[in-house]
Parts: structure tokens; sequence; C-alpha cells
């Protein structure tokens, strides 16, 4: 069993490797120059895979949060406890680089416009979920109130995709289903997605790892303090 | 080459956070294995106490 996981992560890594190799490539000398916006433009091309990987990892953390409150199952918690921390990291880097695009394109770092407040919003709710999960001290407390969080925090999911379709923001609207990328940038695009898709899956392995590990520990520790 | 700085700003800004979470997973695993050791050893000595 143990092996087949080390297979597993081996495999994740090398697929991860060759994706992120091939994606810089691609962003920095395949893509054409974006004729309006410039060199800076490029950020897109790793800014929208990030948002993507935080969508997936809050997904990961509402559906393991339903299985968790269900079946009461550790194994579950720990997954989502795992994702929302890899959503909340991916979410902070979107909140970075998109001051950054923003500065040169609109002349401002930060405008509180729809697409924005509910970005700010949605990493404000997930870093509740980890402080609740760290400030409580009773592991299956923790895993409950955690479990409430990572599925009502979701609702803000949906939001943020629509909120340039159902209001009038200063971000760029959904241009990916429209067809306003030519085929070289969608190229780029979805090689992006699926390194960081990738690189999603590999710290969410990680992380859950990890958490398991600590949470033996400490039921070891206190099974011998009895 | 206009806003060049603000394009290597976003990308370097990437690449800390994401090598600085798997630094802080890579700490958190030292932690641990440390840890286990630890428990590792009472249980031997207890052993040995036992015997």
């Amino acid at each position: 069993m143990k092996g087949k996981h080390v297979l597993r992560d081996n495999v994740l890594l090398g697929l991860g490797l060759a994706l992120m190799i091939a994606a810089l490539y691609m962003v920095f000398v395949y893509v054409p120059t974006e004729k309006h916006t410039g060199i800076v433009q490029r950020i897109f091309y790793f800014h929208v895979p990030l948002a993507w990987s935080s969508f997936l990892a809050f997904f990961v953390t509402f559906i393991f949060s339903i299985l968790y409150l269900w079946k009461r199952a550790t194994k579950w918690d720990t997954i989502a406890h795992a994702s929302a921390e890899v959503g909340v990291v991916f979410t902070t880097l979107v909140l970075i680089t998109g001051p950054i695009w923003a500065k040169p394109v609109w002349g401002v770092w930060w405008t509180w416009d729809a697409r924005l407040t509910t970005s700010l919003v949605l990493w404000l709710t997930y870093i509740a979920y980890l402080l609740v999960r760290s400030y409580v001290t009773e592991p299956a407390r923790g895993a409950r109130f955690g479990a409430v969080i990572g599925i009502v925090g979701f609702i803000d999911v949906p939001i943020v995709f629509l909120t340039v379709n159902l209001w009038r923001t200063q971000h760029p609207t959904t241009i990916i289903f429209e067809g306003g990328l030519t085929t070289p940038m969608l190229m780029t695009l979805l090689v992006c997605v699926a390194a960081f898709t990738v690189l999603y899956v590999l710290l969410t392995i990680q992380s859950a790892n990890l958490k398991s590990v600590e949470a033996d520990i400490k039921q070891l520790k206190s099974t011998q303090a009895e | 080459m206009e806003n060049l700085g603000y394009l290597l700003a976003a990308y370097t800004v990437i690449w800390a956070v994401i090598f600085g979470y798997v630094l802080f997973m890579q700490r958190k695993q030292r932690g641990l294995q440390r840890q286990i050791k630890r428990l590792q050893e009472s249980v031997y000595k207890s052993e040995i106490d036992d015997k």
C-alpha cells in the first residue's frame, strides 16, 4: 500500500514538473504578447489557473466536509482541512497577483468592485476556517465547526465566479468561454491550468499526510498519558 | 518591455509563496519525525522498565 502511494506521488511529481516547465516555456517564449495591455498580460496565465485551483480546493473542502458530517470519519475531515489550507495559499496568490496586474492596466492597485470584494471575502472565510481549526483544541469539535464553515463558505465560490456577469465590474469578463482568446493563448492557459491542478493535488496529498500523522501522534501521546 | 517589473514581481511572488509553503510543510514533517522518535524512545524505555 505504501509503495503504491510512493509510486503515485512520484508520478504526480514528475507530471507536475513537466507541466510546470512547459507552462513557463509557453508563458515566456511561445505565447505572443497581447496587443492592448502588453507584456503584463502574461500574469493572466498564472493568475487564472491559481483562481481555478483555489475554487477546486474549496469545492473539495465542501464535498469532504459534507462527507465528514455524514459519516464522522476523520479521514474525510483531514482531506477537507488540507484542501482548505492549499486553497488559502492559492487565493492569497490570486489576491497578490491581481493588484500587480491591475496597477499598470487600471492605474490603481485595488478597487472595491464586485469580483475583487467577493474574492477577498472568500479568502477571509477560509482564513476563519483555518483559525477555527487551530484554536479549537478538541479535534472532533474543531472538525465539526470547520465542516460547517467549509460548507457555508463555499456559497461564495459561485458568487465570485458569476460577479463579472451579474454586475458591471472593472474586472475582465470570462473571455475564455466567449472565444476571446487566440489558439496559442488558450493552449498556454490550458497547460497552466493543468500544471496548477497537479500542483494542487500534490500539495493537498502532502498536507493531508502530515495532518494524519500529527493526529496519530496526538492520539498516541494522550494514550500514553493515561 | 514596458511594465516588465510588474510581470517579474508577480512571478517572483508566486514562486516565493509556493516555496515558502513547501518549506513550512518540510519543517512540520521534521518536527513530527522528532516527536515520533521521542515516542519510540519512551515506549522502548517503558518496555525495559517492565522487564
